[in-house]
């Protein structure tokens, strides 16, 4: 009998067998179910099946944050409905307008907990992978159907394993190895996977830029992403329950049900591929329009005239890429012709960053500090490019019409990439603003 | 089941931003309307010409990024019965699913079919006849082929909730 692989686990867990393998369809329970704006859809359908009551109304979460604050009466009735809705049906877990972007609000408001399977109506339900859950996206009526009756058919997945080793060059970041592995291996490089990431690149990370990697991973079409968690996942989200739980102080007995929880691979799983990288020899890349898998060293696309750069969404909205962008802005302005749009990732984002003096940074330079939500990147409103303009951003898509019009170019980067294009008004590279910095 | 009609043909890697885009997601919620909006961004000749019972035809990766279901309602409503492709992004592939519309992967017959032809799909002998000849393809699993029949998750559901004798309101709105 061979090992198991994280989504072997997880799966058999969900599902409560002792075991399953790749290629099975089990029935999966999820611990918790999430969408954002489009839960009036959602309910709409839920209200089509005929059931009066969701069957686990403390397994739901919903935070507003695709279109906020509403920009149409349109969006605003959007809301409304949503509203009612969860005051109908008694669940609490709804946050509301300006607490943030989902996937960044339920990570901080520990709605999963390791080796927990979550499921949610937005493709980018994979970032949950950060802290070792098992998060994939799913359709809306899936969600409708989950609220109904609490589970949905899952495909149990092959496994795919990337191993990074090595340092980061510094002006390196996360984001810029996962443009370099989804343009190596291209948008459906793992496709229908879970995707594995190990090795000491990764265990070195912040927790901030582990977050980065999953999300990005919805790109390569992976189902879920998985990253081994470790103490200092555990502690991030034992300080979060402390919070949320309004407890005294982090106890050991959080820490050890972390550990309880959480799941790992074992050593002689099966894989349908295994692939290294050494992390040492990665420089800045940017995916160029109108694909995320047509990326290029930054080196190849510097010069390019932007119109505005876009600092946030789930990929990169958090306080460490806030920080980063504050260090190329400090004492800098941003250049005639372009504009440059902060959105941080959360309410807590940007509280800390208002303490930190990185919204200051921001202003003084002349960027505009946005509503924490997802801001333009999917179109709705908050700074849509014009036809003919050219974005720099650290979103992770930027399909042809995604920000609104088919005829606008968007290059997708890490946050010092932006915000050294910010400064220059061209696509730019942050070293050499590092460099200047040591020189004045 | 059996299905007749003639093929729009698209390439690789073909994206939900492009097949519905997300500033309707909200906004843009009658049938009709959505469907007015299907491939948009890809062939705008597509939502005015389509016919009921037409089948699309992709490459690799068809509907990759957003989960949006109504990159699959938007083509349930212009009447597409089948989408043929190399292969398929998975949250689509289910929203396809759930939706009543049938995903084949036919990598060989992708490449036979031509823009424009009428092809026979036969779902429970699973062939594709074409202009330049036959192709099987694997069979839809059970579960896969069961929610298809009863035309899709939320049908099936009612089925098995016992709430089929309820009036089905009409389902409207959007969603990313
Ligand atoms: S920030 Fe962008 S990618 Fe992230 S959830 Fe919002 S719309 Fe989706």
């Amino acid at each position: 009998m061979s090992g198991k692989t994280f989504a072997e686990k997880a799966l058999a867990r969900a599902s409560g067998q002792s075991q399953v393998v790749a290629g099975q369809i089990v029935d999966a329970v999820p611990d918790a179910v999430m969408s954002h704006d489009n839960s009036a859809a959602i309910s709409k359908i839920f209200r089509a099946l005929g059931v009066a009551r969701v069957k686990y109304p403390a397994r739901i979460a919903i935070a507003l944050d695709h279109a906020v604050p509403a920009p149409t009466t349109a969006h605003a009735v959007n809301h409304i409905e949503i509203r009612k809705f969860v005051e109908e049906q008694g669940i609490e877990k709804f946050f509301e307008v300006g607490r943030g972007i989902s996937h960044q609000v339920l990570s901080e408001e520990v709605v999963v907990l390791p080796g927990q399977l979550i499921l949610g109506a937005d493709s980018h339900t994979t970032t949950y992978g950060w802290m070792g859950a098992f998060g994939a996206g799913i359709g809306r009526s899936e969600a409708a159907a989950i609220w109904a009756t609490g589970e949905l058919w899952l495909r149990v997945p092959e496994s795919m394993k990337i191993i990074v080793d090595g340092e980061l060059p510094r002006g390196v970041t996360s984001k810029d190895l996962c443009l370099r592995i989804i343009g190596d291996m291209k948008a459906d490089g793992g496709l229908y996977m879970s995707v594995e990431f190990h090795g000491s690149t990764i265990s070195s990370m912040s927790i901030e830029s582990r977050i980065v990697i999953p999300n990005m991973m919805a790109e390569f079409g992976a189902k879920n992403a998985y990253l081994p968690p470790d103490e200092k996942v555990f502690e991030w989200i034992a300080e979060r329950q402390v919070k949320s739980q309004k407890l005294k102080a982090k106890s050991e007995s959080l820490i050890s049900n972390l550990q309880s929880l959480a799941l790992y691979p074992d050593a002689d799983a099966i894989y349908a591929a295994t692939y290294r990288y050494d992390a040492s020899t990665l420089e800045p890349y940017v995916a160029c329009p109108h694909r995320v898998d047509n990326v290029k060293p930054l080196s190849q696309v510097r010069g390019t005239k932007i119109q505005q750069a876009f600092l946030g969404t789930c990929t990169n909205g958090r306080l460490e890429d806030l920080a980063a962008a504050a260090e190329i802005l400090r004492g800098k302005t941003v250049a005639r012709g372009t504009r440059m749009l902060v959105i941080p990732a959360s309410s807590q984002v940007l509280s800390e960053a208002i303490a930190r003096g990185y919204i200051q940074t921001f202003i003084e330079a002349g960027a505009v500090v946005g509503v924490p939500g997802c801001g333009p990147c999917v179109g709705n409103h908050m700074g849509v490019p014009a036809p003919g303009e050219v974005t720099i951003s650290t979103m992770n898509r930027n399909f042809r019409g995604r920000m609104g019009t088919r005829d606008s170019d968007n290059y997708l980067a890490s946050p010092a990439v932006v915000a050294a294009s910010a400064v220059v008004g061209a696509i730019a590279d942050p070293r050499e603003i590092y460099q200047d910095q040591v020189t004045r | 089941m059996k299905f007749h009609g003639r093929v729009w043909k698209y390439g690789d890697d073909v994206n939900t931003d492009v097949i519905f885009p997300g500033k309707y997601t909200y906004t843009v919620t009658d049938p009709k309307e959505i469907a007015k909006h299907a491939l948009e961004d890809l062939d705008p000749n597509f939502a005015s010409q389509a016919q009921p019972g037409d089948m699309i035809v992709g490459g690799k990766n068809w509907g990759n990024g957003s989960s949006r279901e109504q990159a699959a309602t938007c083509l349930k409503y212009t009447g597409v019965t089948a989408v043929i492709a190399k292969s398929f992004a998975r949250i689509h592939f289910r929203n396809l699913v759930n939706n009543g519309v049938v995903p084949i992967v036919c990598a060989s017959a992708v490449d036979a079919i031509q823009n424009g032809e009428t092809i026979d799909v036969d779902l429970d002998a699973h062939t594709i006849k074409c202009a330049t000849g036959d192709f099987d393809f694997p069979p839809l699993s059970p579960t896969l082929f069961t929610i298809i029949e009863t035309g899709g998750l939320i049908q099936m559901l009612r089925r098995k909730l016992g709430t089929e004798h309820l009036p089905m309101p009409e389902i409207k709105s959007g969603g990313d």
